[in-house]
């Protein structure tokens, strides 16, 4: 492949523009983000200054000055927040009421068709079996990894090893579980890790991802696989934040190490637990990567995130999809006011 | 709080640098792009006279086509651009059909857009997003395609831009070398085609492979099965009448169709060669499913012209070849000839005269000829030269689209709303090949369309 950088400038033009405005953005922020502190610093400074000559009383730190520079802080947030997550779900709840073309209004008949339509009932019902298995299985599973590396010898080596497909993006994981069922006919080469060793044992090859439910719980294993690293690392730091006088205290009480785990870790790590199993929820939820990379949907796949995808942006029907994207929006809802509310006992308990 | 000045400094230097550089890229940007320097006098250029004028100007094409194929696109309109002065950037994705809309409704839509799908380019016409075609496109379209070519992109009565390249589907890949040895010969209606496949059956050979697997176009090519058949079994006014959902999908003539083809695509004799069973077509995918055909697994694999850019390296493909395509042959020849199709149509979402321009100039039998004789293209427009299709695939596809008996209907499933053709539809193909009955399948997707 030969490649003509001549030929290529106007790209490279785009990148170096990309570069410029990149550090003219940046660039400015910092500066702003300095200067205007360091401008009020000086102000205050001088009056203090000319107050102290003058022997007049120091002026008291007004507060609206400090509303006024918080406001200068979350101006930008708060605007992008509006633009990219606010003004976006109000659009997306009224097109939900609109057709396809959103250009009529149809009332609740996008929802009505979410709950009748055979295909539809069976993604929510995936979704389902996701949001209620993907916790549960990765949770357990990085706990379960955490409490018997703990202290064991290379520690470091068996953690890392199971924290690593954390470092592997959704649609990259899929492609290495995509061989790993990948099959081939009976009398040719096998290049799917999981055939071979069917076939080494004296099986035929088989078909993974076309039955269904078989095909949804292998690509749930997918995102345990990712997710079991997450839940081991904040598990494992939890564990070891337990007091050791705790700990100590147990041990002289003579608890056997099933004990141990009941009532000593378990509670200790509670807010630890509740924190990843919400993480993962969440994150189960909104899976489209692994589906659509996978299977697109097809022998009985999809999930929500996948259909609302489909639905809108392939199928023209934005109504439908909207419909979809509202449906999880409610359902996150619930984990979310959760997860607010245990924070703020935590917060009071703490 | 304390501030240092230092940092502050630096942060300050970094900005005017970053400034300084913008001014700069400015600068050499706008250099660029003023200076068109066109040889409009010259001979070669005569035929572009009546597209002058248009000095210096951009016009941006958004398309599904890349790599090789782009590059061939790019050099194909060469000679245009020198000779006008306008500068054509055309930019392929394969994300075309799901980012099309987001452009257009984003307020961002190309100025023009090549869209292989009548139903796509009818949404975005009924939303009005599309321009109508200027006069002078419309009667260059008219001059240089046949009219059913024109109808697809005609809607309520408005005509929307020239097809530009086609495709023939009506296709059966096979070896010539291994017809030679085995002494097989090519067959000349359904039923000898299926004598043919006993044959080969009964010679140990799986006869025909297959695949669907397309990423997320997966049941597509099933689709093209169906539609082909239908053009066999039933005339030409019931596949119109079954695309524009005048008969219900799930008519028992529609049911019919899917079961001949059933005859084949689910017959565990006849599949599929070097791949496995049935149900090995849902993942086999589209672009390696003929393949088997060079390694002697299995003999017959229907698809599109367009499939001969994808044999293996060093694959001949010629009349005396390894591989060639026959016919896929009709079931009573006296009826004459269906021939499926496809193809793209050049639609414009803003028309500023030059835009126009480019628009009527790819509808031109010079710009027809201008892409052909780069290679590996066919196209219906009328004007096209046989002398200047090289490919042997690309020649005989040029004579079907040209043939007066040829009766050509453009691939179903694009015509379709794209929530049937390219969603139900594709699926509804994958259940059927994963084991579902035809009734059940024809009645999901009939339920769909609304």
């Amino acid at each position: 492949m030969n490649f003509d950088f001549a030929a290529q400038s106007p790209k490279f033009m785009m990148l170096l523009w990309g570069l410029v405005a990149f550090a003219v953005v940046i660039g400015g922020l910092l500066v702003l983000l300095d200067a205007v502190p360091a401008f009020f610093a000086r102000r205050r400074e001088a009056q203090l200054v000319a107050a102290s000559a003058s022997g007049a009383p120091l002026p008291a730190r007004t507060k609206p000055r400090e509303g006024l520079f918080a406001l200068f802080f979350l101006l930008p947030t708060v605007l992008l927040l509006l633009i990219g997550l606010v003004v976006p779900a109000i659009r997306t709840t009224l097109l939900s009421f609109m057709d396809g073309s959103s250009q009529n209004w149809v009332g609740l008949d996008n929802y009505r068709w979410m709950f009748a339509e055979d295909a539809i009932e069976r993604v929510l019902l995936n979704t389902l079996i996701w949001v209620v298995l993907v916790p549960l299985v990765a949770t357990t599973m990085g706990l379960l990894y955490s409490v018997l590396v703990d202290k064991a010898r290379l520690e470091v080596v068996a953690k890392s090893l199971i924290f690593m497909p954390m470092a592997i993006s959704f649609v990259g994981a899929s492609i290495i579980w995509r061989f790993v069922y990948a099959y081939r006919g009976e009398d040719q080469e096998q290049i799917g890790l999981l055939n071979q060793i069917v076939v080494s044992l004296g099986g035929e090859p088989r078909q993974w991802l076309l039955d269904s439910p078989l095909n949804t719980l292998l690509l749930i294993v997918i995102m345990v696989w990712i997710q079991a690293g997450f839940a081991m690392v904040v598990l494992s730091a939890a564990i070891k934040a337990i007091p050791a006088d705790i700990v100590e205290a147990a041990r002289l009480d003579g608890v056997s190490p099933w004990q141990m785990f009941w009532q000593i870790t378990l509670p200790s790590i509670r807010p630890a637990l509740i924190v990843v199993v919400v993480t993962i929820s969440i994150a189960t939820l909104k899976v489209f990567d692994i589906v659509r990379t996978t299977t697109n949907g097809n022998y009985d796949t999809s999930v929500i995130a996948n259909e609302m995808y489909n639905q809108a942006f392939r199928y023209g029907q934005n109504g439908q999809g909207s419909a979809l994207a509202v449906f999880l929006f409610v359902l996150v809802i619930p984990i979310v006011i959760f997860q607010i509310r245990n924070l703020r006992r935590q917060r009071r308990e703490g | 709080m304390a501030f240092h000045a230092r940092p502050r400094q630096a942060l300050a230097i970094a900005g005017a640098i970053g400034l300084a550089l913008s001014a700069a890229a400015c600068g050499t940007g706008s250099s660029d792009n003023s200076s068109g320097n066109n040889n409009a006098g010259s001979a070669e250029c005569a035929p572009y006279e009546k597209y002058q004028g248009h000095d210096g100007k951009k016009v941006g094409i958004y398309s599904s086509i890349r790599d090789i194929e782009a590059d061939r696109l790019d050099q194909s309109w060469k000679q245009f651009e020198e000779c006008t002065g306008i500068d054509i950037t055309h930019e392929g994705s394969g994300e075309f059909e799901a980012q099309l809309p987001v452009r257009a409704d984003g307020g961002n839509a190309p100025d023009i857009a090549f869209i292989p799908q009548p139903g796509l380019l009818q949404r975005f016409a009924e939303r009005g997003q599309l321009k109508p075609a200027s006069a002078e496109t419309k009667a260059m379209a008219e001059e240089n395609y046949p009219a059913d070519w024109l109808k697809y992109s005609t809607v309520d009565g408005t005509f929307y831009g020239a097809p530009l390249g086609s495709n023939v589907k009506s296709f059966v890949w096979y070896s010539p070398k291994m017809f030679q040895e085995k002494g097989w010969t090519v067959p000349e209606t359904w039923d000898d085609l299926i004598k043919l496949s006993d044959t080969i059956a009964d010679s140990g050979i799986k006869p025909w492979c297959a695949g669907i697997e397309s990423g997320d176009a997966t049941g597509w090519p099933a689709t093209d099965w169906i539609e082909d058949v239908l053009l066999r079994t039933q005339t030409p006014e019931v596949y119109d009448q079954w695309t524009t959902h005048e008969i219900p999908f799930n008519d028992p003539r529609i049911a019919d169709a899917l079961d001949r083809a059933g005859t084949i695509l689910k017959n565990e004799k006849y599949v599929n060669g070097g791949f496995g069973g049935v149900r090995s077509i849902a993942t086999t995918a589209f672009q390696e499913a003929g393949v088997p055909i060079t390694q002697g697994k299995c003999a017959l694999h229907r698809q599109a012209s367009f499939y001969a850019n994808q044999w293996p390296e060093n694959t001949k493909v010629a009349e005396d070849g390894d591989v060639f395509a026959f016919y896929f042959p009709a079931i009573d020849p006296a009826r004459g000839k269906p021939v499926l199709g496809g193809g793209e149509f050049v639609a414009v979402f803003n028309d500023r005269p030059e835009v126009q321009a480019v628009q009527t100039y790819l509808a031109s039998g010079e710009y027809a000829n201008s892409r052909a004789k780069i290679g590996d293209w066919v196209s219906a427009n009328n004007k096209l030269d046989l002398a200047n299709v090289a490919n042997p695939i690309d020649k005989l596809s040029v004579e079907i689209l040209q043939d007066e008996n040829s009766v050509f209907r453009f691939d179903g499933s694009d015509l379709m709303p794209a929530a049937v053709g390219a969603g139900t539809f594709w699926k509804g193909m994958v259940d059927w090949i994963n084991g579902k009955d035809t009734a059940a399948v024809l009645q999901g997707i009939e339920g769909s369309w609304k």
